[in-house]
Parts: structure tokens; sequence; C-alpha cells
């Protein structure tokens, strides 16, 4: 359905290049729900941003790798082309529904837009109630007239889900989707998510720094670091037996609840920015378990088992 | 883990503060009463709008109270105000959620600390002053060459730990801390909680510590609040508090963070509907209408916190 192959981008301006991806590639099959997880600057949002070629060149460019979203080569896709993949094939919502939403239009209004744009033949206010309903929005035919600020967060992220889904895409981009809300509300929407996955036959690609949420909805997982995928596995396999030292420490620095450490494991220093890659293994700073020449060589991501890689050539030591 | 003694440091009494709108009032806070020990954590969580941001800024005065006492050391803060109350600030202060935004941005980190010791005339002498800015950075983990620079070149946890120094630089008993790793990430957030523990072990220093994700809240605090619609629902120590909570709003609560663990199918209780606005706080109980186990009774009358095991409290008429 999604397959995304070496790619490559960067961030250009006037002499200066910042390569914010290198070399990501992944697939996502129908109805599959996949997670991409990383810190700030990992260059997951740009990849997933990516898909939908929501970058404008300048000052994005993608010096190489190629994006088949249904068959079609986004990358070297036309202006036309983009438009008819753009909700038809792949929809977005983001972590700040309320900056997304625009607060002058009632949700209704902002619905049928989107609905004019991908389904004209659909857009009746009868299709806008609908998908308020299916969204788990109370009193629909209500809401519709309200303004975004009339509503709370979660709301609103209801919204922007209606908005997404009104096109009916093949993938659904959720971009840190819950965020921005409470985890009473998170739960909710994390449901939601799932159930409209299921019951409209689509693809989830979601993002997340939280590894908690992945055990919840995906069903396999990519960690990145620093422009690079350093983990692939089935969500589960990943959970319990995480194998890059990355996703190690990543996990050993979250808090749990209910554990009684005394001290978190955390990673000393900090991300590495575009500008300023280590060589050699870009972690190779801040793992515990670097080797003398995990500076010199640049590990490529290997299968290591079946159905997971691992950029680490110690993986098993 | 906090090695408390049992003085008193802070003691809320019947603390309100209502804020007058159009409607009426929104009791952001409402009839709070609670203490914290030299040396101790108190968590504080909740949902957005559940007042305990509100709460912390009261105690630090940068709201006022509508009602009620607030003991620092022995004595009363709540009415005071002007030079009495800057005098008494020093043991009381504040770091934030977004160390970019409350740092000032053409100020050197060397100059915002020293600014706190200034306020206070802590510095003897301009090279008194120098060797105790460049000791409160090495305490943060910063060195005396980070002094020199401006916040915009510094990392997000750089900044927070430069809004702690500035905090310590008048060594407080009490630092309240406002969602003070939310916006860092975990492998940062980790570095900064493990900070704020190792300081409050050689300093003594107590923290109200305010957030909303529960597991962050659990690993640093003794003891744990939960706040509801502006009511404190539940209180405990942090083991009780996580593991068998009595409110069934702290149930709701614990059962809806997602884990990294056990991610096989756990039973999840997913709440329905969302907290009302606090104008149009329910009667009753304020937790009824999303309660899954709420009767006749929660509808009328305002449960009580009451003492439900020793030393554990929860506001709810059926808890047991």
């Amino acid at each position: 359905m999604l397959e995304i192959k070496n790619l490559q981008l960067e961030f250009r301006s006037g002499e200066r290049s910042l390569r914010a991806v290198d070399g990501v590639s992944f697939s996502i099959g129908d109805g599959e729900t996949v997670c991409l997880v990383g810190e700030s600057a990992s260059g997951k949002s740009v990849t997933a941003l990516s898909i939908g070629r929501l970058l404008p060149t300048p000052p994005a460019y993608y010096p190489a790798g190629e994006i088949i979203l249904d068959g079609h080569d986004v990358l070297k896709a036309s202006k036309r082309e983009l438009r008819a993949l753009r909700g038809r094939g792949v929809s977005y919502i983001f972590q700040e529904p309320g900056a997304s939403l625009n607060p002058v239009f009632r949700v209704g209004a902002q619905i049928k837009e989107s609905l004019k744009l991908h389904r004209p033949q659909a857009a009746t206010d009868g299709e806008v109630v609908r998908l308020l309903k299916l969204v788990g929005i109370g009193a629909p035919e209500a809401r519709a007239r309200n303004y975004p600020h009339e509503m709370s967060g979660g709301m609103q992220q209801r919204v922007m889900i209606a908005m997404a889904i009104a096109a009916e895409p093949r993938l659904l981009v959720a971009d840190e989707p819950t965020t921005a809300l409470d985890v009473t509300i998170q739960a909710q929407i994390l449901d939601l998510l799932a159930e409209l996955k299921r019951r409209l036959g689509m693809s989830l690609l979601l993002i997340t720094h939280n590894l908690g949420i992945v055990g919840q909805i995906a069903d396999r997982v990519a960690v990145m670091y620093a422009g690079q995928i350093v983990e692939m596995a089935p969500a589960r396999q990943l959970l319990r037996r995480p194998l890059h030292p990355y996703t190690q420490a990543l996990m050993n620095s979250a808090p749990k609840l209910g554990s009684d450490a005394d001290r978190l494991a955390n990673i000393p220093g900090n991300v590495p920015s575009p500008g300023a890659m280590p060589s050699g293994c870009r972690f190779h700073p801040r793992c515990a378990k670097a080797r003398p020449d995990c500076s010199r060589n640049a590990p490529e991501l290997i299968e290591v088992e079946v159905g997971r890689q691992a950029r680490c050539p110690y993986w098993n030591q | 883990m906090n090695g408390a003694s049992d003085q008193r440091l802070l003691e809320v009494r019947n603390l309100k503060v209502h804020f007058p709108v159009k409607e009426g009032f929104v009791k952001a806070v409402d009839d709070v009463s609670f203490q914290i020990h030299a040396g101790e954590t108190l968590g504080l969580v909740g949902e957005s709008g559940c007042g305990k941001t509100t709460l912390g800024r009261a105690i630090a005065k940068l709201v006022d109270p509508t009602h009620g006492s607030i003991w620092l050391n022995g004595e009363d803060i709540a009415a005071l105000s002007g030079a009495q109350l800057r005098a008494r600030r020093r043991q009381l202060q504040m770091i934030f959620q977004d160390p970019y935004s409350s740092l000032d941005p053409r100020m050197t980190a060397a100059q915002s600390i020293g600014e706190a010791l200034e306020i206070h005339r802590l510095a003897r002498n301009a090279e008194d002053r120098r060797g105790r800015i460049e000791e409160l950075l090495q305490s943060v983990g910063l060195d005396a060459t980070h002094g020199a620079r401006y916040p915009h070149e510094f990392s997000g946890g750089q900044r927070q730990r430069i809004g702690i120094a500035r905090a310590l630089a008048v060594e407080p008993s009490l630092i309240i801390c406002d969602e003070p790793v939310s916006a860092l990430d975990v492998s940062i957030q980790a570095q900064i909680i493990n900070l704020l523990h190792d300081l409050q072990r050689q300093r003594g220093v107590a923290y109200l510590f305010v957030a909303h994700d529960l597991a962050v809240v659990e690993h640093i605090s003794r003891r744990i609040m939960v706040m509801y619609l502006g009511k404190v629902v539940e209180l405990g120590t942090a083991a009780a508090v996580v593991q068998t909570p009595k409110h069934p709003y702290t149930q709701a609560l614990i059962s809806a963070v997602p884990r990294i663990e056990e991610s096989e199918e756990r039973p999840r209780t997913v709440l329905a509907g969302e907290m009302p606005s606090p104008i149009h706080a329910p009667a009753g109980c304020p937790f009824h209408p999303r309660c899954p186990i709420a009767v006749d009774r929660c509808k009328v009358e305002v449960p009580a916190l009451r003492e439900i095991n020793t030393a554990h409290w929860a506001a709810c008429h059926l808890a047991k």
C-alpha cells in the first residue's frame, strides 16, 4: 500500500544543507498500523509529511529515494496527481487540533469543505452529520454549528479526524494526535482511531514519542534516531525485547507506573542536530554499550531475526 | 525515597481561589487542605482544568487566594503583600514547564541566576557572587562557561537546568515545580528528574511537583494528591494511590496510562465524556456524571475527603 525506499530529505538554505532524513525505508500493508517512534529531531514527522509532499520545496529537497503510495511515485508526481493523492490517498491529523482548524468557520462548514475537495458528490449536511456521528460526537446536528473555540481539545481532535476521513483515505497519518490531550481523552481518541481503521479499512501511520501508545495500537513499529531507523519490529516483540541500545535506553528512561526504581536510567547528552552528526554510529556518543569501532563504522540496518531489523552490529551481545 | 522529617513546612488550610466570570464564579481551587513536610515531595496530578496549576500559583502567591490560609514555616503568608511577602518568597521558589519563556532572552545564564541573588541580597561582593553562580551551575550539571551564554544557545533540558539553578540560588525550603519535564524528550526528562532527586538529597529542599503524567509523579513523589474540578479527590502515599486507588476517578486515570510493559490485553476503563467546565460544576460529587459506579446520593451530596485506610484519603461516598 505504501512503500518508502531509501528516503533522503535535505533542507537547503543558501549554501547550507541539513540532512533531516537519511536512508529511511519501510512499508505499510493494507489495514496495517505502523508506529514511528522517536524523540525530537529524529526525522519522524518530516518522514510522514513527505508521504503527502506537504513540505514545500524550497527548502525541502529529496536527493534520493522513492515513496510509492498506491502505485504512484509521490516524489515524481505532478501537482495534479498530488492533489488527487492527498485526501483519497493519504490524510493527516496533527498534534494541535486547535491550530489546524480555522477559527472563523463553523466546524460543519470545514468538514463540508473537505468533502467538496475530495468527494464533491457527498458534500451534504447529512454526510457531515454522519461523519460527526462516526467520530463519536454527540448531538452532531447542533455540534456542526459550533465554532472550534466552543469545543474542548478532545472534541476538536474528533472534528479533525472527521475532516481527515471525509476523503476516505487509504492511509491516515496521525502525527502525535494525543500529545496535547489529557490521558483519559487520549484513551478515547486511540480507541476511536483503532475502531475507524477497522470499519473503514484504512492503514494507519501513527507518529509518537510515547512507547506506551505503541503497545496499545501498533502492529509494527519503527524507532528513529537522528534521521535513521535504528530498529524495526512487530510492536509486541519490540516492547518485550528491544534489541537496539537506543530502544533499550529509551524504554528504561521512561518512568513506569508501579515500579519502585530509585533512579531512572538516563541517556547522557542530547540528541545530535542534523548539522553536527557524530561519525560512525550516530548514537555512539550516548550509547552505554559503545565500542571503539562504533565511532568509525556507520552500521547498516540489518535483518537480525525474522521480521526484525536493527542498526547495531552488537545487538546480540 | 525522600528522607523527610516530620516537620511541617507548608500547611494549606481550606484554600479557595475563585475567579469572577460573567455567569458567576470559576471555582478553580475549592476548599483544598494539605501539608508538605520538610524535604519531602508531594505530587499533584490531575487533568487540564482541574486547578492544579492555580493551586501551585496561589501557594507561590502569584494569584491571590479568595479564602483560606497558607502556613509556611509557621507563618500565614496568604494575607501578606509588598515587602513582607518579598522577604518570605526566598523560602519558596517556582520552576515552570517552558524554561524558554520563563528566562529573559536578553540575559545570560549567569545574569539570570545573579539577579535572584541580588533581589535577596545574598552575595557579599562581586567575587562572592561569581563564585556562587559557578557553584550553582555546577550543582545542576552545567559548567562555568555556560554562564556567559544566552537562553537560545541552550537545549530545552539545559534551559530547565538554568531554571532550577535560578530557583536554588536563594536557598528555598520549597520549590513548586509546575510540569517541569512535560516539554522535554523522554531521555532528557529522565536527566532532569534524576537531578531534582539528587538536589533534594543534598539540600533537603521540598517539592510540590505538579504534573499530568502519573508515572513521572509516582516516580518522584512520596505522597500523591489527585485533583478533579478544583477539589482534592484522593491523597495518600505514592504506592497506595497507584496500587490501590480508592477514588473511581483515580482508578480510571491509572487505567488510562499507556504502558510499555504488560501490553497484552489489560482491562481498561475508558471514561466517557470530559471534565465539565468549572463554571457549571455539577451538584453533589463533581465526578458523578462520568463515574461508572455513581448512585443517587452522589448527585446531591458532596463527598468529604475521608480517611479510608491509614494516611490514605478519598472523597467518595462509596470508597472503602
